[in-house]
């Protein structure tokens, strides 16, 4: 009863026939890949404007301005290959922030600030889950509306106005200003975010469990699957990780911020998100393919700001390359107008 | 079948297609006459859909030439083809979730009143149409697609390929989710369309309704043309050596086992689909739910495992009550549920071949939450070695495997787990012959092994073949038992048709 076995085997040495370059590009994927060719044209063309963007002070500062972004970004994949969206995160970075600095004035406890700051996160965004979960609540309206909600939570309690003043404390200092091994604390605890998930999706049952709950929740289900933890849990995970921007928020403006700073965040790390390849439906995306979004997106704002170009473009160009990087995501997934007449 | 026009309106010749590692034509050609049917056959992932997808213009050939009518063609898009009558239903049905029957079939092309779309007259015209083409009672113009039986949606496809111009029309195994009242409509439909000139091409796995309707078949082997045979001169196993290039002996194979303890027991069960449901399965026993498609056989499979909740009545497992509360329970217990629909229900289409095979026994393939790769790779390499899975490597995305070979990936996560019940609901469609006996002989060693399965299968020849016992369903209640020795055809079907005395 044996159908000739060669098939498998005699397709998979091939592969091995292809060259060094072409196993290079399937490794990371064409989305990394045309990222990789976009950054490569963006800095090159940049670069030839104003040789300044090249000093090493500048890369610096593009890796500090896109590390709350970036770790935002991360968290923001997560909820995406599960099927989701977060876009509350910038007023749970907002609430938390303020919360954080409004803890370390009254007890002079960076540590209690902090400590607060993730249980009010740890708080949000099991709110977020509960009302998905088990109000069945669409995940777009709900955390839209708790965006409008943690974000009149933030200015109620702060009265709309910063909060205290943590630029005294070294904690805070070390985080918004620090350097470990020359590179900026900011970069490393973007690093730590990103490798983390990283490893928690590839390497652990529960990464492919996300994966496959965003994947196809049918099938997820009947395999024994826990849906509503895993989606609680993902929520959860992401009301922590907004509270660490905002702590991070806070630290590096020197002071609890309702909306300023965190506001347009939302968009940001979606965007960044959707560029590297996170499919809207679920199931499919990258960290790395996000990490280099996150840095193109930074890289294209700096250059803008280098080369002088009026503020307004930027928001400008940030809308436009959503809306680019979610059709091409729509052409590769050939997703086509079904079975209807030309 | 018909008397065939001399010159054919379809001519392909030496059409090659390769994807990224796999050559999946290899000049091919062939050739559609008016009138007669064309029946493909061949392995699973030997070109067959993919041709199809060709001659739709859903894919480019990179080698080859299409004629209409002795006319060179270029169809570089589906729309193309359809302006030139060539349409196709497609394996995989495309419907649109909640829209009517009525709007998916002339979604795009809908009558209006000046720039109002007009309800009535659509329904009036799709009521019509499936009266025309013998479908009637089977679907309503109004239901809407997402409450569709694969049965159904099949129909709403081949509707839709009816309206508009038509030359050609090729079907892509059309009676793997038909049930024999169903198909033999098809049937009658076909032998219409070949009448009034209608080039028929049809891809199937079904020896019997291939040499029944065929004029002429059409083989592949690995993405190439091992022959074309009249199919008035042919055999079945001429058909199958030409396939898979040897004889196939048996094509089911039984061990001698004897049932041990009763492993599950359904009793008076009821939800909302199925009513008052009881029988057995033992240890070591092979039992097949069979009955018509909509007898209540998968809303059963649902009650069982816990995805439905149960009204009345108690499932027990060894002896004890089960409660579940969901299917993660009913995994827990020991039982699980490989379902029917592989696309809707079952595959992860984004994720690789070695990702769908672990995901129900990722658990137990993990120290601390962290997989052990190695022994992730060596179950994902032996399920593709055992059930011959064609793919390129472990992995490839699922979505690029061949009909066939996404439902032995499906297949193959479930005989992972090695539960204790486990239900398969269809296991073997739109599966080739020979994989379908690799199938049976997999089952058969399962139950040797002591475990207790359910099949559900609407194909009479797999009901007999496989089973220990039959019971058969009807209208959501269980009308008969059978045991092996004394079950036929005829008993199975009367009591899946016949109205039972009040
Ligand atoms: N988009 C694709 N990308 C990569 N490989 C593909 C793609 N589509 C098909 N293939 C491969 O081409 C081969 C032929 O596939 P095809 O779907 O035509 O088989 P088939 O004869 O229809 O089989 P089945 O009976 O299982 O439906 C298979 O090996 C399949 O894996
Ligand atoms: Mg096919």
């Amino acid at each position: 009863m044996m159908v000739p076995a060669t098939e498998a085997v005699g397709a998979a040495s091939i592969p091995a026939k292809r060259g060094a370059l072409r196993r290079i590009l399937d490794m990371l994927g064409v989305q990394n890949v045309s990222l990789l060719i976009a950054l490569a044209v963006l800095v090159a063309f940049i670069g030839s404007q104003n040789s300044n963007f090249f000093y090493s002070s500048n890369i610096a500062t593009v890796g500090t301005t896109v590390a709350i972004v970036g770790i935002l970004a991360v968290i923001q994949t997560v909820v995406m290959l599960l099927g989701g969206l977060d876009i509350s995160v910038s007023s749970q970075a907002g609430l938390t922030s303020v919360v954080s600095a409004m803890v370390f004035t009254a007890s002079h406890s960076a540590l209690a600030g902090i400590a607060t700051a993730f249980v009010v996160g740890l708080a949000t965004g099991l709110l977020n889950g509960v009302i998905i979960v088990y109000g069945r609540v669409n995940a777009v309206i709900a955390t839209l509306a708790t965006l409008a909600a943690y974000r009149g939570l933030a200015n109620l309690i702060s009265n709309g106005r910063a909060q205290g003043y943590v630029g005294v404390d070294q904690v805070f200092i070390f985080l918004a200003r620090g350097t470990l091994a020359g590179i900026p604390v900011l970069i490393w605890i973007l690093a730590l975010v990103a490798l983390v998930t990283q490893l928690l999706l590839h390497y652990t049952d529960i990464g492919r469990n996300i994966y496959a709950v965003g994947g196809n929740a049918t099938a997820a289900r009947l395999a024994g699957i826990p849906l509503n933890r895993y989606i609680l849990g993902v929520y959860v995970l992401c009301g922590l990780v907004s509270a660490l921007a905002g702590i991070l928020l806070t630290a590096r403006t020197g002071s609890g911020q309702p909306t300023s700073g965190s506001q347009g965040l939302e968009l940001q790390c979606i965007t960044a998100a959707a560029l590297g390849g996170c499919s809207m439906q679920g199931g499919k995306g990258t960290i790395v393919g996000t990490i280099l979004a996150v840095i193109l997106l930074g890289v294209l704002q700096n250059g803008l700001i280098i080369l002088d170009v009026n503020s307004f473009w930027q928001d400008i160009a940030q809308g436009a390359l959503l809306v680019i990087a979610v059709v091409i995501q729509q052409r590769r997934s050939g997703a086509r107008s079904v079975g209807l007449p030309a | 079948m018909n008397q065939q026009s001399a010159a054919p309106v379809l001519i392909m010749t030496g059409v090659s297609k390769r994807f990224a590692g796999v050559q999946a034509l290899k000049e091919v050609s062939l050739s559609a006459h008016a009138g007669e049917v064309l029946a493909l056959m061949g392995e699973n992932g030997a070109g067959k859909s993919t041709l199809l997808k060709v001659m739709t213009g859903n894919y480019i050939p990179d080698a080859g030439q299409i004629m209409i009518d002795g006319a060179p063609v270029h169809l570089t898009t589906p729309g193309d083809a359809r302006r030139l009558g060539i349409r196709v239903v497609p394996q995989e049905p495309e419907i649109i979730p909640y829209v009517s029957v009525a709007e998916n079939i002339y979604a795009g092309a809908l009558p209006t009143r000046g720039r109002l779309f007009n309800r009535a007259a659509l329904r009036a015209r799709v009521a019509a149409d499936i009266e025309r083409s013998g479908f009637s009672g089977m679907i309503d113009p109004d239901q809407l697609g997402n409450t569709l039986s694969p049965a159904q949606r099949q129909i709403v496809e081949i509707l839709r390929a009816l309206s508009g111009p038509l030359r050609v029309l090729a079907f892509d195994e059309p009676t793997s989710s038909l049930s024999d009242h169903e198909a033999d409509s098809l049937f009658r439909l076909i032998a219409r369309l070949t009448d009034s000139g209608v080039a028929v091409i049809y891809v199937s796995h079904r020896m019997k309704e291939i040499l029944r309707i065929a004029t002429r078949v059409l083989v592949l082997r690995d993405g190439q043309t091992v022959g074309v045979r009249p199919a008035r001169e042919t055999s079945e196993s001429e058909l199958v050596r030409l396939m898979v290039g040897r004889d196939l002996s048996a094509l089911y194979h039984r061990s001698a086992r004897q049932p041990g303890a009763v492993v599950l027991s359904v009793d008076k069960i009821s939800s909302a689909d199925i009513h008052d449901v009881t029988f057995t399965v033992r240890s070591g026993e092979v039992v097949v739910l069979a009955g018509l498609v909509g007898a209540g056989r998968t809303e059963l499979a649902r009650a069982i495992i816990g995805d439905v909740p149960i009204t009345a009545g108690q499932i027990r497992m060894d002896g004890k009550v089960l409660h579940l509360a969901s299917p993660r329970d009913a995994v827990r217990a020991g039982l699980c549920l490989a379902p029917e629909e592989r696309k809707a229900q079952a595959l992860l289409m984004k994720r690789s071949v070695r990702d769908n095979i672990s995901l129900a026994v990722l658990q137990s393939l993990s120290r601390w939450h962290i997989i052990r790769r190695g022994a992730e790779r060596r179950l994902a390499a032996e399920s593709v070695a055992a059930l011959h899975i064609r793919t390129p490597s472990l992995e490839q995305e699922v979505a690029t495997l061949s009909g066939g070979n996404q439902q032995k990936t499906v297949l193959a996560r479930w005989l992972a787990r090695q539960s204790r019940l486990m239900i398969l609901d269809e296991p073997t469609r739109g599966v080739d012959v020979g994989a379908k006996a690799d199938i049976y002989a997999i089952i058969d060693r399962l139950a040797s092994a002591g475990a207790a399965i359910l099949v559900i299968s609407s194909e009479l020849p797999e009901v007999l073949g496989l089973a220990d016992r039959i019971v058969v369903m009807q209208h959501g209640t269980v009308s008969g038992t059978l045991d092996r020795a004394d079950a036929t055809e005829e008993k199975i079907l009367s009591l899946a048709i016949l109205e039972r005395a009040a």
